[in-house]
């Protein structure tokens, strides 16, 4: 049993039921070779897993998550259980309150195995960035498993649950999907409540689902998006119409970037994602080149933009309220200064800087303005090609999962990683990664979907075409 | 552009941050790296380009300004470093 979907319906059938499957991820997870928790709630998921099985023994089972075990990313908030955003500022952190998302999640019936590990606040392409622990990733651990929400799809990869949310401020969801085989959705900017997700660039982040198949992304999309009145930027958008999943692509209008085709692209890739394409035609979608003109300064208007964002929302860590506080402070500026030093890892540091730095006197016409009015030109590149295709088709990444540590030493280079990813996030679009092919070292590749604004519908209706099309499969080493 | 070590200083002050000789050298370099690849945005000409607000519909959601879900005094020390009472105790401010 892989999918989400499988395991509702051997719920729904009586063949199992929660507490063992429960027990049965919780057993993987506890021996789990790749490092993809940071931690378990074992005593939380049993008892949830026995109250769903409680649930249906009365004929009380309230929907197609109620009794499956999930995972979260360690950036979502969780009443009770340890919460860090991957960072020693947050070591030993116990929310008092649950972010909305984990409370839908809980409303719904689902068995919330445990945290998965992240880059430090959700900073980084990789995974190694956590304060706690490297990630690997199951189809080949000597490689990343991408990241922010790696130790989502590790979780998932791995199939030490059934699926799993994570976070996306320029491509932590959809990356490590690419890199691990998996399903991974961004959803439109104000799909999803982000009260009580730490906040890392408010204009940018997004909550969504890791998975293995289109379906299941869209059953947990179902499960947590939605207006929330604690979340001011949440949408009154109606909710995604999933009646149309099945609906196929025949008339839909499909863009392919010219830009996207970025230097330094992997052949494979760029051939996987052609062939995607030609894939689409077969099934009666059509294709045509399009252009986005800006695409080429996507990456320098993010890490003007989420630098910027980062330095503002990161002041709340002041050594005083929660989180770490230096030992014995000789004043309030060096508790403030020594407290943030000792509990920021590096890239989290270099992000503050380059924030304060674009946000300060002097600069912030230059780099913080001049970014602002940049991201509204992409904006405006997306809005004209998408009068045009009703879905943008290119590669999640333009490279293959690299091996750990290979690119830990040079910022600049693992943030031009994030190059295809990044746009959809300053557009406030929806954006998919599913996989598209198989590399010749048997290393998945990634394709991405970006749709209009809120409509998720069409993302996802062309990714369920594409991959029941594709019928592709990707297993973790070690037999698990 | 090339930060200098008095600007990289400048910013740790204004960041609140304490950083050792070895990171502000590490920071002027790589920073500096970062804004050079990031100055490439001084060529979009956006001088007529009005700034766009973050979301599509572009207006927060407003509500009644009334308290809800409360955490509680209990709750809201459970985490802090170091308590006086019902109050966060930091270093004294006033000699």
């Amino acid at each position: 049993m892989k999918t989400l979907a499988q395991a509702a319906a051997a719920l729904a059938a009586g063949q199992t039921s929660s507490a063992a499957l429960t027990a049965a991820c919780l057993e993987r997870a506890k021996a789990d070779p790749f490092g993809a928790f940071l931690t378990l709630d074992e005593p939380g998921a049993l008892a949830s897993a026995q109250a769903s099985d409680a649930r249906r023994r009365e004929g009380r089972a309230v929907g197609p998550l109620d009794g499956v075990p999930l995972s979260l990313k360690d950036n979502i908030l969780t009443e009770g259980v340890v919460t860090t955003a991957g960072s020693r500022m947050l070591e030993g952190f116990r929310p008092p309150y649950d972010a909305t998302v984990t409370a839908r999640l809980k409303a719904a019936g689902a068995v919330l195995l445990g945290k998965t590990n992240l880059d430090e606040f959700g900073m980084g392409s990789s995974t190694e960035n956590s304060a706690f622990q490297k990630t690997k990733n199951p189809l080949d651990p000597t490689r990343t498993p991408g990241g922010s929400s790696g130790g989502s799809a590790a979780s998932v990869a791995a199939r030490l649950c059934f699926g799993s949310l994570g976070t996306d401020t320029g491509g932590s969801i959809r990356q490590p999907a690419a890199f691990t085989g998996l399903v991974g959705l961004k959803p439109s900017w104000g799909r999803v409540s982000r009260f009580g997700v730490v906040a890392y660039a408010s204009s940018l982040d997004q909550v969504g689902p890791l998975a293995h198949t289109v379906e299941d992304a869209a059953t947990l999309l179902s499960a947590i998006e939605g207006l929330d009145p604690a979340d001011a930027t949440s949408s009154t958008a109606p909710k995604t119409d999933l009646s149309m999943l099945r609906s196929g692509v025949r008339g839909l209008r499909v863009g392919l970037p010219k830009e996207f085709f970025v230097d330094g692209m992997d052949p494979e890739v760029a051939a996987s994602v052609r062939a995607a394409a030609a894939t689409l035609v077969s099934l009666g979608a059509s294709v045509e080149e399009v252009s986005l003109p800006h695409t080429r300064y996507a990456m320098a208007t993010y890490y003007v933009l989420a630098p910027c964002e980062a330095s503002s929302n990161l002041g709340r860590y002041d050594g005083v309220r929660f989180g770490h506080r230096t030992t014995d402070p000789r004043s309030l500026k060096a508790l403030y200064e020594n407290s943030r030093a000792e509990g920021f890892g590096p890239e989290v540091k270099r992000r503050i800087m380059l924030g304060t730095f674009a946000l300060s006197a002097g600069y912030a016409d230059a780099y913080y303005r001049k970014a602002q009015q940049v991201r509204a030109l992409i904006r405006r590149d997306y809005e004209q090609v998408f009068q045009r295709v009703d879905v943008v088709l290119s590669a999640t990444s333009p490279v293959l999962p690299w091996r750990l540590g290979e690119k830990l030493d040079d910022p600049l280079a693992m943030y031009l990683m994030d190059v295809l990813t990044l746009p959809c996030n300053l557009a406030g679009l929806p954006g998919l990664s599913l996989p598209c092919g198989r590399a010749s070292n048997g290393l998945p590749i990634g394709a991405q979907l970006l749709g209009r604004p809120f409509d998720e519908g069409t993302v996802l209706k062309t990714a369920y075409a594409l991959e029941a099309a594709l019928g592709l499969q990707f297993a973790p080493t070690g037999g698990v | 552009m090339k930060l200098t070590e008095q600007q990289v200083l400048h910013v740790a002050k204004l960041a609140r941050l304490a950083l050792t000789p070895d990171e502000v050298a590490t920071f002027k370099n790589q920073l500096s790296a970062i804004l050079d690849a990031v100055d490439e945005l001084a060529r979009v000409d956006s001088a007529t380009t009005l700034v766009a607000p973050a979301g599509s519909e572009g207006l927060a959601l407003l509500r009644q300004d009334v308290v809800q879900g409360e955490v509680g005094t209990e709750a809201a020390l459970a985490n802090a470093p170091q308590v006086a009472g019902t109050s966060f105790a930091i270093p004294k401010v006033l000699e």
